[in-house]
């Protein structure tokens, strides 16, 4: 009986944080379009956001390149098929592998930067005083931040995905002496715009969905160091189930498009 | 009391201000009022209220009843676009400074300036404002350093000055020296006076400490349980017999 009851409290928590979540994202819409914008700060976030991503972004791609290729290569060769060997790299890691790996390390690299960084302002403070200095500190911190990981996230994909394929081009050239221009005439050749078009779409909502549970869990911050402990911590946990289930939606739909 | 502070009208009136947190409750049924030109010290124990007071002034906590009236205008019925105007003649300080970290100390005092662009002008106008703020605390060489880079004393002085840049009519202070050594504490409470005689602000600093309360208090108000509990000058309060009173020059 004491499990039942505490299974409900969970739930009800858990929709509440829904709710909350919610009303958040909706305060995000309402004050992005309301004078005036902040697009000194946006251009801030987002070199901050891609720049210091892209170490990280370059080699977590170049290894799955690597150990992709690496990996796959022998059992394609049983097959007598490792002249799929750059379809299959490039279409399952432009439509799939490329987005949901750099989504996962964004959500580690800048959600929880952002979960900490707002947090920690809001228990020193800092965001009060925004406040009642007559500021918007929703549209300064929370907007900025939330359309930078938006409009960067892409960027950052596109980049990951270059340096995966590029890792699998080493791979192959090492073991089979293909050329680079062969390589990439034999992935272009393979790919589609609806390869290409869903998987660029859905990056854009990965990237929402890291600014929005990071500035949402930092923002509403409870008092005290844990506590910024805490939203840095749930923001990546949260914002990785967040990117899976965004992540199978994608593909539902982008399947029911390809049906039709 | 200053008899001509007295008689000034009140710049902030609060009526039977309620607020609870959970069965917590904070403020019940408390009444205030400063006088232009005056300063009002708040004393009470840990946890009497008297941070959610200020806090609930300024529009920071929602009360749960309770009337504010700042500058002859209901805080509680006040559009954003509106209480933002306000704020701009109210300036906080803050128990532990709040500077913005990611910013230096020029940012940090340029920051609410060029939120209110119609008041002050361009940026670039606003120039003389910072450094004239700085001056006022003596703290002009610090201009481009970060907040890391500053004691204590200096970020109480620099989130003074970030407060002063505003120009507002009233100040609120949330426990101005808590934190510093007596010398430092000092110098924050000669520098709170000697904005005061120069901006001719009115404030109400939240204290608990009694020389703070003794060297710049015209009036103080004890808080106790909630409400008002006693009020009157340095003077009159700190002979008081009352035993909960003498607790707090004891």
């Amino acid at each position: 009986m004491n499990n039942i009851y505490k299974i409900d409290e969970l739930f009800k928590v858990f929709l509440l944080e829904i709710g909350e979540l919610s009303y958040f994202a909706g305060r995000f819409f309402k004050e992005t379009f309301k004078r005036p914008f902040e697009f000194k700060e946006f251009i801030r976030q987002c070199f901050y956001m891609g720049n210091r991503s892209l170490f990280l972004v370059s080699v977590t791609g170049f290894i799955i390149g690597l150990v992709f290729t690496l990996q796959s290569r022998p059992t394609l060769q049983k097959f007598g098929a490792v002249s799929w060997m750059p379809s299959m790299v490039s279409i399952s890691i432009i439509r799939e592998i490329g987005p949901i790996i750099t989504a996962l390390i964004c959500a580690g690299r800048i959600g929880s930067g952002i979960g900490a960084e707002l947090g920690s302002m809001r228990v020193t403070e800092q965001i009060d005083a925004m406040e009642v200095s007559g500021t918007n500190p929703f549209k300064y911190l929370v907007v900025t931040r939330i359309l930078a990981t938006t409009f960067m996230l892409p960027i950052l994909v596109f980049f990951g995905d270059a340096i995966a394929i590029y890792g699998s081009y080493l791979v192959e050239n090492t073991k089979g002496n293909v050329s680079f221009l062969l390589y990439y005439n034999q992935v272009f050749d393979s790919l589609e715009f609806g390869d290409l078009i869903p998987a660029t779409i859905k990056t854009f909502f990965f990237g929402f969905a890291i600014g929005l549970v990071g500035c949402f869990k930092g923002y509403t911050c409870k008092k005290g160091t844990a506590g910024v402990g805490f939203a840095a911590n749930s923001a990546v946990v949260f914002t990785s189930m967040l990117l899976f289930i965004i992540d199978f939606i994608a593909v539902f739909v982008t399947n029911i498009f390809y049906d039709l | 009391m200053n008899t001509a502070i007295e008689h000034q009208k009140p710049i902030i009136e609060i009526n039977d201000l309620q607020k609870s947190f959970g069965d917590n409750h904070v403020l019940d049924g408390f009444n205030m009022c400063l006088n232009e030109g005056e300063n009002l010290v708040v004393m009470g124990k840990s946890g009497s209220g008297k941070s959610v007071m200020i806090k609930c002034l300024i529009g920071l906590e929602e009360p749960d009843s309770g009337l504010i009236l700042v500058m002859g205008k209901n805080i509680n019925e006040l559009k954003q676009d509106e209480l933002d105007e306000l704020r701009t003649e109210i300036g906080f300080l803050f128990q532990g400074s709040a500077l913005y970290d990611s910013m230096s100390v020029l940012e940090n005092l340029e920051f609410p300036l060029r939120r209110h662009k119609k008041k002050f002008g361009t940026i670039k106008d606003t120039k003389p404002l910072v450094m004239e703020a700085l001056e006022s605390v003596g703290l002009v060489h610090t201009l481009n350093l970060m907040p890391e880079a500053l004691s204590g004393g200096m970020k109480r002085r620099i989130a003074l000055a970030r407060t002063l840049i505003l120009r507002p009519k009233i100040i609120l202070y949330d426990e101005p020296t808590t934190g510093l050594d007596p010398i430092t504490s000092k110098e924050i409470l000669l520098l709170m006076k000697s904005i005061q005689n120069k901006y001719n602000t009115s404030s109400i600093i939240i204290t608990h400490d009694v020389n703070c309360a003794k060297m710049i208090s015209n009036r103080m108000i004890i808080l106790v349980d909630g409400i008002n509990y006693a009020e009157g000058t340095f003077e009159e309060l700190s002979t008081s017999n009352d035993p909960k009173i003498r607790d707090f020059f004891n």
